[in-house]
């Protein structure tokens, strides 16, 4: 996504607006003017069932123009073209349409891949497998009454029944799930939550809220025993933002909006949040607090945590918000802790007073090359130290680099590739560094001109220091666009036998190098007790920075053939990798959430008088178990 | 009584036992009696290194550890606490690190490589080596950091360790050795340069030692820098028995793992078996209370004269690298070192404690799994039972028949494929000449010169060579001290009602306990061990609550229980003379001289024939065993150390 800001561009004043501009290029077809509609905080009831919602860059039906078999949009994907190159569809990222020479053999060196070896995914979901709906026609007959929309259509049951954790989307390709929502309903506004919420109470229902559907911690998967009807309550229609406040810098916003729209409605009036998680272009405001999300640019703008004013939520034993929205209070411990990582288990946040920051002037990539990992996170650390992290930085280990490197489309003239071949020879030859070992730092800046300028002076002068050299704009911007591009891959990846995920964990900076290198052969380990004939990708980033500690993101894929259960396989080496995280002093989850994935750790995370306090709220919230996703405890 | 098996710690299970494959040997000396000394001390040395070794100079790896966040973290805390400068205590640490370091040269590495080609093709007639473990060993060192731990059975083991790992081109041990060595002129210093580093006796108080020590230990494990050598047991053992393990040091290798600066760690058991001990007189004397010389250079050139005598064979079998991370796996909770930084000294939790100990002992196990067993042990622990002669040919009878019993046990004997039984006892009695004789188609033990002299000097000479012989016999026992005490407590029960032949055997192990290797708390399982083996030798029938001798088992149940007399005399005479000769209180120091006087005078009476209850070593273990029971009490007292005894039941019940 960062992908978007031109990359010759990239220095220039308006290239925050530009990259702005062409999150909205995401958007399919011309967007409604919504904004003066949205802008008002007139109640939903004012604008009739059908005027509703503003219009949002996914529709009701998601399938229309999302794969509902992977991630992402149906027109954007790797193939392979009739001259077996790799090649990115579509038009809406910088990477679309374009051809990646290297890649095929990149793939075929780390994975063992052929490109003869395929596998299919079924081309459509075969309506006859899908679960019946277990249905409650009193229940209905009450809804209908309330006029909000809802759905009993196969496609979008199956549609909200998962997240994107590898097992679903293989599920979604090859089988089916036991058990999916059998309602779907669109409010669109609080008081139709308030009213679906009541219904659910009164005929005894199951609601699982379906924000934008990127969980990856097995959050959206209906429990199998649940013989209650169960209702996906689909936020997306819930997606205005009710008003901007310019004297104190908020907004409130409707919880079922999605990143892309919050950021491009926000910058039609000069303003942004600045939280932007890898997953934007898809995930919800409600989402973001339901999982206690952080974006990439946190260290300017902060974690949801610290960009959240106010939170109504409707829970069945009513209403849970403040009676004010001020920037700290000391009324006991903080409700919206409760709230916040809650996980859909309590009620469905409906509305979301948010801080919003003028749009920055300026924004700069850049990088920085370390001789090896051990450098690069030295490095890290003194920024951190002295407080003076970019609103990104993020330091990619060698097996990344060399994916990144991968993904370099075609060049486009002698000159470039003269440069590149330059480069690479002062660096390696020059300087001495062993293109096996080496690893980068990704930079992204914002701000004023001049303080751009005097910051990324700062940051690379200490990078100076722990051997690191300067290596352009250029590098930087893709190691970004990486990150969204890099889910689409998965899917290519399973159609050649190739199977892989990603985890995260935060951990001190003491421990950060031994817990990379801990989980990582502890993964090619397991891969190979496990009987995975081929040696795994496993690789690491260090994502974000904190005064006491980092964030580490592994990705990790294997090849699959002769394995008879790939899935289960992959499921103990991921859960073997994770006692490894545990083990090592890093925590069960920095962003991802606990859902049902990580249920088992819980007690050991946060102790059993931890794990009893949070029953006991769910206790009082939910006596009844409306809230039955079963995430979290 | 129900116990939790099966984890990966308890004794191999029942089954392997009987199926033990074991790799064959391979005399290294052969190839040394062939070509050149000097080539090979000379010969290009390229070892396989840790793949991720960061290469560090041994002054280098000093100043890591001076400056290391543990080591400052302390020296700090001393300076606040003491009120000095922080640069004085600093210069203190530098001192004890230069004390302590090695510094391993390859120059010195080759002088030894020469000098103990020589030495060692004088000495010995072969020294055997299980290749496969060294090639296993070669890819564990690539692997993981690896920690070595030999048996220690003479002083010869630590040399002939490196000397082993340069012929196979592995990279060569730091090796932690007794700060004693130093004491030697030029010796010290020259093992220096061959990797020991030095250790102070007892330095339990001194924090900043402790710092620095374990720092140092760790730092060489981290970086991968050699493979770690020491011995669990602590010292050489003297009656060839293995001695119960030291944790002190094997906790320090362990906590790399722990705190996970490490992905893992090699333990490779080690078991080095001499068919004839060194220094076997030399222990005989120092177990008898003639104090063991200082370690000097001119002492070490007086014990040349050695190098004319014949020593046999050596066997050393390098034993199954086992991985720390699979010992760990699910037992280990980590919770602890993930709340405090890492580099604060932390004391272990019980958990780790039980753990390490536990670990101790397995390794123990393993090592006495595969020490070699030569024809003379089976014969000296024959003619124990059958002093003061025995028919040559009945000797050979009863040797071939113990081997066949040794086998069932699972030891491991190395007896040649095509040596007759007869040329193997001969073989064997010519090189422990200074033990035993052939005297008129009789073999008695070599006495020579006892018959003249006082009655105190006879008794000090027969002593003398019946704990040398006892010491061949000592390998077998603990292969053989499972179905030994289900016999023994089928003796003493009078009762062949299984509870009860469990509880006499449970009460032997308990009092055993420091005298034989156990592992922890599974009293049950080894019972069963020992029923299971005695059933396979047709001595002993178990039906579901009862334990039969069978008739021919008799000879089998009484040669295991005589096996162990020695034993169980030697613990009642040293319970006779605390429950008799002492007082309400006594220092330790006391307690060795009185018990060794008591004996001695009975058995210059001829008021009993338990010669090995003079050895210091079974009077310490008898104490120790007791004050663990609760039948003797330790008690500190200011300035010494006393031990308070008082003389209570369960114990004298043996009596």
């Amino acid at each position: 996504m960062a992908a978007e800001a031109a990359g010759s561009g990239g220095g220039s004043p308006a290239s925050a607006r530009r990259r702005l501009r062409i999150i909205s290029g995401h958007l399919r077809g011309s967007p409604r003017a919504a904004g003066q509609e949205a802008l008002s905080p007139s109640p939903c009831k004012a604008q009739g069932g059908s005027a509703g919602p503003a219009a949002g860059s996914i529709p009701k039906k998601r399938q229309e123009i999302l794969k509902w078999n992977g991630w992402g949009y149906n027109d954007s994907k790797f193939i392979f073209n009739k001259k077996g190159q790799a090649e990115f569809t579509g038009k809406r990222y910088r990477l679309g349409g374009m051809v990646l020479p290297t890649f095929k053999e990149w793939i075929e060196k780390t994975f063992g891949a052929s490109l003869e070896h395929k596998t299919t995914s079924r081309a459509s979901l075969n309506v006859n497998d899908v679960p019946p709906p277990i249905v409650n026609e009193e229940f209905l007959q009450d809804l209908r009454a309330t006029k909000i929309s809802y759905s009993q259509d196969a496609e979008d049951r199956v549609f909200r029944a998962h997240g994107h954790c590898l097992h679903e989307i293989f599920v979604l390709r090859e089988g089916m799930f036991k058990r999916i929502p059998d309602v779907v309903v669109w409010p669109v506004c609080h008081e139709d939550v308030v009213k679906i919420v009541e219904l659910a109470c009164k005929h005894n229902l199951c609601i699982i809220p379906f924000g934008g559907g990127t969980s990856v911690s097995s959050a959206l998967e209906c429990p199998e025993e649940e013989k209650r009807t169960i209702v996906s309550l689909d936020t997306s229609q819930m997606n205005r933002i009710l008003w901007i406040d310019e004297k104190n810098l908020t907004a409130c916003v409707e919880a079922g909006i999605i990143g892309q729209d919050l950021e491009k409605q926000l910058s039609e009036s000069g303003f942004c949040t600045g939280h932007e998680p890898d997953s934007m272009e898809f995930s919800s405001l409600g989402g973001w607090v339901a999982t206690r999300a952080s974006g990439m640019k946190k260290n300017i703008y902060g974690n949801i945590e610290d960009l959240v004013i106010h939170i109504k939520m409707v829970t069945p034993r009513g209403i849970v918000e403040k009676n004010c929205q001020v920037p700290r209070m000391s009324t006991g411990p903080d409700i919206h802790h409760f709230i916040m990582g809650s996980e859909g288990t309590l009620g469905v946040v409906t509305e979301v007073t948010i801080k919003i920051r003028p749009l920055p002037e300026y924004q700069k990539y850049g990088s920085v090359v370390f001789p090896n990992f051990e450098r690069g996170v030295a490095c890290l650390r003194e920024v951190a130290k002295q407080r003076c992290a970019p609103a990104s930085i993020r330091l990619v280990d060698n097996a990344q680099f060399q994916f990144g490197h991968a993904l370099k489309p075609q060049v486009a003239s002698i000159f470039t590739s003269f440069l590149d071949g330059l480069k690479k020879f002062y660096i390696t030859k020059f300087k001495g560094f062993d293109p096996n070992i080496l690893c980068v730092a990704t930079l992204l800046f914002e701000g004023d001109r001049e303080k751009v300028l005097q910051h990324e002076k700062q940051v690379y002068d200490i990078a100076t220091k722990f051997g690191g050299l300067a290596a352009g704009e250029d590098n930087g911007q893709r190691g970004y666009m990486l990150t969204f591009v890099i889910a689409y891959l998965r899917d290519l990846g399973l159609d050649y036998y190739v199977i892989g995920e990603s985890f995260e964990t935060s951990v001190p900076w003491d421990r950060v190098l031994d817990l990379c290198r801990n989980v990582k052969e502890r993964i090619v380990r397991e891969c190979k007790e496990k009987g995975v004939q081929f040696a795994p990708f496993s690789t690491c980033r260090v994502t974000q920075t904190y005064d006491a500690g980092a964030c580490v993101y592994f990705y990790f894929a294997f090849n699959y053939r002769g394995i008879s259960d790939p899935i289960h396989v992959y499921e103990e080496i991921e859960r073997a990798a994770r006692e490894e995280i545990l083990a090592n002093g890093g925590s069960l989850s920095h962003h991802h959430g606990v859902g049902k994935l990580r249920k088992r750790w819980m007690k050991e995370s946060i102790s059993d008088v931890g794990l009893g306090m949070l029953r006991s709220v769910k206790e009082y919230v939910d006596p009844n178990n409306i809230f039955g996703n079963k995430n979290l405890l | 009584e129900t116990f939790a098996v099966g984890n990966v710690f308890s004794n191999c299970s029942i089954k392997e036992l009987t199926s033990k494959k074991r790799d064959e040997f391979e005399d290294i000396l052969e190839e040394r009696r062939l070509s050149s000394d000097l080539r090979y001390a000379m010969k290009c040395y390229t070892p396989v290194i840790y793949k991720g070794l960061s290469p560090c100079k041994p002054n280098a790896i000093k100043s890591v550890v001076l400056q290391s966040e543990q080591v400052q973290y302390v020296i700090k805390q001393l300076a606040k606490e003491m009120g000095e400068s922080p640069d004085i205590i600093q210069e203190e640490a530098m001192e004890i690190l230069d004390e302590m370091g090695h510094s391993m040269q390859l120059g010195t590495v080759r002088f030894f490589a020469f000098t103990l080609s020589k030495i060692f093709k004088q000495l010995f007639q072969r020294v055997c080596v299980n290749e496969e473990g060294m090639q296993r060993l070669q890819r564990a060192i690539q692997e993981h950091p690896v920690v070595l731990l030999p048996s220690h059975r003479s002083y010869v083991d630590f040399l002939m360790l490196s000397y082993l790992l340069y012929t196979y081109d592995l990279a060569l041990p730091v090796i932690a050795a007794g700060i004693d060595f130093l004491g030697m002129k030029i010796v010290g210093e020259l093992l220096r340069r061959a990797g020991a580093f030095f250790m102070r006796r007892s330095f339990g108080g001194n924090r900043l030692y402790w710092a620095v020590f374990a720092e140092y230990v760790k730092t060489m494990l981290r970086n991968g820098y050699a493979p770690i050598e020491f011995f669990l047991e602590g010292t050489r053992s003297r009656t060839a028995k293995t001695l119960t393990p030291k944790f002190g040091l094997l906790s320090i290798v362990m906590e790399p793992f722990f705190k996970r600066e490490v992905f893992d760690t090699y333990l490779v058991p080690i078991s080095i078996s001499y068919e004839r001990i060194l220094e076997e007189s030399l222990y005989a004397y120092e177990l008898l209370g003639v104090p063991k010389p200082k370690e000097s250079t001119s002492g070490l050139l007086k014990a040349r004269r050695i190098l004319s005598d014949n020593f046999g064979t050596i066997h050393i079998y390098v034993g199954q690298p086992v991985s720390l991370r699979t010992l760990a796996s699910g037992r280990i909770n980590l919770c602890p070192y993930n709340l405090v930084p890492r580099h604060l000294p932390q004391k272990p939790t019980e958990d780790i404690q039980e753990f390490v100990s536990d670990v101790a002992y397995k390794m123990e196990l393993l090592q006495i799994e595969n020490m070699v067993l030569s024809p003379w042990v089976l014969v000296a622990a024959v003619l124990l039972q059958n002093l003061p002669a025995i028919d040559f040919e009945l000797l050979i009878e009863k040797t071939v028949w113990l081997k066949g019993l040794t086998q069932t046990f699972g030891g491991f004997i190395e007896w040649p494929d095509n040596l007759c039984a007869k040329k193997a006892v001969m073989s064997g009695l010519t090189l422990h000449s200074n033990i035993a004789r052939l005297v008129d188609g009789h073999v008695v033990l070599n006495d020579k010169g006892i018959e003249d002299g006082a009655v105190g000097e006879i008794v000090f000479k027969r002593a003398l060579v019946i704990l040398m012989c006892s010491t061949y016999r000592n390998q077998l026992l603990n292969v053989f001290v499972r179905p030994s005490l289900v016999a023994l407590a089928l003796q003493m029960t009078r009762s062949f009602r299984k509870e009860e032949v469990y509880s006499s055997f449970s009460f032997l192990r308990d009092i055993f306990s420091d005298e034989f290797i156990f592992f922890p708390g599974i009293s049950l399982k080894d019972f069963e061990e020992g029923c299971f083996l005695l059933t396979k030798c047709d001595a002993i029938q178990t039906t579901q609550q009862e334990i039969y001798p069978t008739d021919k088992g008799s000879v089998v149940v009484s040669f295991l229980s005589a096996m162990f007399r020695p034993f169980v005399e030697g613990y009642q005479l040293i319970f006779r003379y605390l429950s008799k000769e002492t007082k309400e209180a006594f220092t330790e120091k006391q307690f060795v001289p009185g018990v060794r006087n008591f004996v001695f005078q009975l058995l210059e009476k001829g008021a009993t024939q338990c010669y090995e209850a003079l050895s210091s070593d079974m009077q310490k273990n008898a104490l120790a065993a007791l004050v663990q029971l609760g039948a003797v009490k330790k008690k500190k007292i200011v300035h010494r150390k006393h031990t308070k005894c008082c003389c209570k039941s369960p114990a004298m019940s043996l009596c």
